[in-house]
């Protein structure tokens, strides 16, 4: 089987459509008797609730109806737990609506539906809720304190997990270590911002019995199951569809989000499609963020820089409630070590409850974390040992050798975290020729005399991807001699509907543009998880490839009985099947696929079913492991606190490449978006968790002007764990980001002595660093 | 709440409704015209992704009434491409991979129409600046500025001033396309074999746009900034 496409820049399929506008977002879903919902929201991060009057809300002309907690009577109950874990022993969630106390501001405590969304936000306007607003808590260092308000008064405590994990022995290294450095770092708030907002568009038939649910999710399967579940109905009449989706990056997998509940039920109640569109402020508050943590950390070396041990303590805040468990602290903890040999780790967290929106995964979920406090000890290590930085990080590199390597740890997915393959030296050294490097100390010199702040940093990082259970994939050659492959992991624009059709068309000799990708819609295709963890094109890519080659070997046996030739003679290219060295005696894939479907006649005794059609599920036996160098040259100047980058280069490992343009696509996105929770995006909150940022005026996203052009270079290891060798890419461009522009800007202000330990940054934080820098001695 | 009476034309089109005072521009397009190519990201006029053109100028539909454009002459994204044939920015944003979601790219693509309007030979840092108003979530803007630069030259490699709206003028007879038949087409059913950059499609010169406004390039109306 050839790989004329798989590899190749391929444009991708799903454009032509989104570019004349003729893409089909959730708000473009348009029914007829289709009736809108606008959500009031509570503006207090913790109130209690003693009653919420909505008649005059209700008397507004053209209002449906007007929900509250009492309305939803069985469905009121908390939302369902997510995923579970041993350590997290209060595992909360929210109720649709608000009962008796609301714990961060944005939280629903009222649905409206009204003919218009104009008339269902003026009916929010009128609804009365008797608050009684009482002491919240913002910062995640404040509610591990005895005698902090407690987000959930019933369990006494804002912790709700603590997990330690930990390999070698750590205190011992450290005892033993002529060497320990140990600094504090703090990563805040950051948000998705995905541009296009959640929305739900929900039609019911009562005559059918049929709940349509039209859901901008990355978890389409699981929204489905879900709700059936809680509307007692069959899986089989719930169809979940996430058409386009305008970008998710992880906030929009929530399961539930009270909006995805609501609106099919109200729907159900009301016996009329409604449609909920998030507004950007709402979005603000009510879609998961992510980011905040706090880590004490300490790094044990030898005279050499070499790791002897690293023990970190982290608080991760996790908001007001925690319906995606842990995943995010232990990816962190997970992500950490990196590609360096660590001969001891322990790292300890604290999940914690604070009276702000709640978190869940962002693109990089926790793994930016762990990357930015690795960094920044080795940088520690490199200066205090008067060492170069990527000297240091030389030292420590895993070798090619020395895989399969095992880091001692379980990772997200319960499994052993075990590096399945990388060459971790080749891509520093591809970086550093690539950012010169050699030549770095002698431009650096050069800037600093023409009275120039200029700074170079160098970060690395192992990206864990392409985790389980699995995914699954039906193919099927119609008459036409089109292929139309259908899967249940959605798209959020990273472009499945052509990376899997490049992997379907080289098994069965078509071109891309003959493969027709389903993606997103239960009623198509209804096992499978999501589009998560840097999964899709690894887990699901798999079994397209695993469906493709079973159709493939029905095309050929039907091909060789039709073409009177042995099958293994049979080959197919060019959307046909031929024998091998006559081309003339061939036989179209279409043809093929009506010879497969015959209407009379016995089929022959090994036949295995109708068409040439396969379903197939491929099951990672483990994460696949990605790895990565980012280098950067910044300017910073010292009198606006602005930065100006000279050059961003990316040198990537993510396995075999099945579209390079695509990948690239990833990473250049995934680093604007590492720009931004590096320097430009900072969720604000006030110490009474108000939100301080909740419009695209106040929490800046990167523009073009910002972000500057990347140099991204392609390190090819194939992954041994699946039959494509590839590896996820979605979340790599975001990972060591803030951790290389730290270093760099660090770097850039050693005259005035900054010390970068937090994230973002921000031009006032960096002013106030030299500031501070040029007091202290 | 009273009613009052909008009548526009969008892309050549006229269409006409009652609206309240309060209904944005954007919401009429979307929901009373049904042309939901031009797409909502915050309502407060800072992402871009609404970006239409109103008489000729780029400005941000959600920031404006209904009955602000009453009597206006509108294009949206969906009045780009020339029937099948996408407009040598559509096809530029396409070969350069300058979209992932496609949300923001409505508004990308009316913001770069008026840009290479006014900037026909831009810088790299010109073309920044230029789509600094809009925001991008998926692509970090690279290959949207690799887009632009592409469209620029593929426009000035012929004489196209129709492939530009003029300022509020009314729309021309749609002219028939002298397409050339090894030209990249544009939209679904594209040659078998897609491989390669695909670099071609969008210099092809002699084409000559749909809108049919054929003001030359020259005497176009600055445009403003996007409001906002």
């Amino acid at each position: 089987m050839g790989t004329r496409y798989v590899g190749a820049r391929i444009a991708r399929n799903e454009d032509p459509a989104l570019l004349r506008g003729r893409g089909l977002f959730v708000d473009d879903v348009r029914l007829p008797g289709m009736v809108h919902a606008a959500v009031l929201r509570s503006p207090h991060a913790r109130a209690r609730i003693h009653g919420v009057d909505t008649r005059r809300a209700r008397a507004v002309p053209g209002v449906l109806a007007v929900y509250t907690h009492a309305d939803l009577g069985r469905l009121g109950a908390p939302l369902p737990k997510l995923i579970p874990h041993p350590s997290l022993i209060h595992h909360k969630t929210q109720c649709p609506l608000a009962s008796d106390a609301v714990r961060y501001v944005g939280e629903p405590v009222a649905l409206v539906v009204a003919e218009s969304r104009y008339l269902a936000e003026d009916a929010c306007d009128l609804i009365e809720v008797a608050y009684e607003p009482l002491p919240a808590v913002a910062s995640v260092e404040e509610a591990v304190r005895p005698g902090s308000p407690l987000v959930h008064e019933d369990i006494g405590t804002n912790v709700c997990a603590r997990y330690t994990q930990q390999t070698g022995d750590v205190d011992d290294a450290f005892a033993r270590a002529p060497h320990r450095f140990r600094e504090r770092f703090v990563v805040d708030r950051g948000a998705a911002c995905p541009m296009e907002t959640r929305g739900v568009v929900a039609p019911w038939d009562a005559r059918t019995g049929l709940l349509e649910v039209w859901d901008s999710t990355q978890a389409p399967i699981p929204i489905r199951n879900g709700l059936a579940a809680m509307f007692g109905l069959l899986q089989h009449n719930v169809r979940v569809v996430a058409p386009d989706v305008g970008g998710g990056f992880g906030a929009k997998i929530m399961m539930f989000y009270p909006e995805e509940v609501l609106v099919p039920w109200a729907a159900m109640r009301l016996g009329r499609p409604v449609k909920w569109i998030e507004d950007r402020r709402e979005s603000m508050v009510a879609m998961n963020q992510e980011r905040e943590q706090i880590h004490d950390a300490e790094i044990a070396a030898d005279g050499d820089g070499r790791i002897l041990g690293v023990r970190t303590v982290f608080l991760y805040d996790s908001g007001a409630y925690i319906p995606y468990g842990l995943i995010v602290p232990i990816v962190a903890s997970t992500t950490l070590p990196g590609p360096y040999r660590v001969p001891s780790y322990r790292c300890e967290f604290a999940a914690v409850f604070t009276n702000k929106t709640t978190v869940s995964p962002y693109r990089g979920a926790g793994r930016p974390h762990g990357v930015f406090v690795m960094e920044r000890l080795l940088d520690r290590v490199a200066r205090e040992l008067g060492l170069d930085r990527a000297e240091v990080r030389r030292r420590n590199l895993i070798q090619p050798d020395q895989f399969p390597y095992d880091v001692g740890l379980i990772y997200q997915d319960n499994a052993p975290l075990r590096y399945d393959s990388g060459n971790y030296p080749l891509c520093l050294e591809r970086a550093l020729d690539l950012i010169d490097y050699a030549a770095w100390p002698a431009r650096k010199q050069a800037a600093r005399s023409e009275g120039r702040y200029v700074g170079c940093g160098v970060a690395c990082y192992v990206e864990g991807t392409g985790i389980g259970p699995y995914e699954g994939c039906r193919i099927t050659v119609e008459p036409s001699g089109k292929v139309v492959v259908a899967t249940g992991v959605g798209t959020q624009g990273q472009g499945h509907m052509t990376s899997l059709a490049q992997i379907a068309a080289d098994a069965l000799g078509v071109t891309p543009r003959d493969v027709s990708v389903h993606t997103g819609d239960t009623a198509l295709f209804n096992w499978g998880t999501g589009t998560f963890a840097s999964r899709a094109a690894t887990v699901a890519g798999n079994a397209v490839a695993l469906a493709a080659q079973a159709v493939r070997e029905r095309a050929r046996r039907v091909a060789a009985t039709l073409l009177e030739a042995p099958v293994e003679e049979i080959e197919l290219a060019g959307g046909k099947a031929s024998v091998r060295g006559v081309p003339a005696r061939a036989v179209s894939l279409g043809e093929l696929a009506v010879a497969a479907n015959p209407l009379r006649f016995a089929m022959p005794a090994d036949w295995d079913g109708p068409g040439l059609e396969a379903v197939r599920y491929f099951t990672p036996p483990q994460g696949a492991f990605s790895n990565g160098v980012h280098a950067c040259i910044v300017e910073v100047d010292p009198e606006t606190g602005m930065l100006s980058f000279h050059r961003y280069v990316v040198v990537h490992d993510c396995g075999r490449v099945i579209n390079p343009t695509i990948l690239e696509g990833q990473i250049h996105g995934g680093v604007a978006q590492g720009l931004g929770g590096a320097f430009w995006e900072k969720l604000a909150y006030d110490e009474q968790a108000q939100p301080l940022s909740t419009t695209f005026m106040d929490y800046l996203l990167p523009t073009a002007a910002e972000v500057p052009a990347l140099e991204v270079a392609h390190v090819e290891t194939p992954s041994p764990l699946n039959p494509l060798g590839i590896k996820g890419a979605g979340e790599a461009g975001v990972i060591p980001v803030a951790a290389a522009v730290a270093q760099a800007i660090e770097d850039a202000l050693e005259p005035f002595g900054a010390h970068i330990a937090e994230a973002p940054l921000s031009p006032s934080r960096l002013r106030q660093l030299i500031a501070e820098g040029r007091r202290t001695p | 709440m009273a009613l009052h009476d909008v009548r526009l034309r969008i892309n050549g089109t006229e269409y006409t409704g009652r609206v309240e005072a309060r209904k944005t521009l954007a919401d009429f397009i979307r929901e009373d015209c049904g042309l939901t190519g031009t797409h909502l990201g915050c309502e407060h006029g800072v992402c871009g992704a609404c970006t239409i053109l109103m008489n000729g100028e780029a400005v941000r539909s959600c920031l404006l009434f209904a009955v602000q454009a009453d009597g206006a002459e509108l294009m949206t994204v969906e009045g780009l491409a020339d029937g099948d044939r996408l407009h040598p920015i559509q096809q530029a944003y396409w070969e350069h991979h300058a979209l992932q979601c496609g949300f923001c790219t409505p508004g990308f693509l009316m913001t770069s129409l008026v840009f290479l309007r006014d900037h026909p030979h831009p810088t790299e840092r010109e073309i920044r600046e230029g789509l600094a108003g809009n925001l991008c979530r998926c692509t970090g803007y690279q290959n949207i500025v690799a887009a632009v630069a592409a469209a620029a030259e593929a426009l000035a490699s012929g004489a196209h001033p129709d492939f530009f709206p003029a300022p509020a003028r009314p729309t021309a007879s749609v002219e028939q396309i002298e397409a050339t038949e090894d030209a990249v087409p544009a939209a679904h059913g594209a040659p078998a074999d897609m491989q390669g950059d695909g670099a071609t499609g969008a210099k092809k010169a002699g084409r000559r746009g749909a809108r049919g406004a054929t003001t030359p390039r020259g005497t176009a109306r600055r445009t403003r900034k996007p409001k906002g």
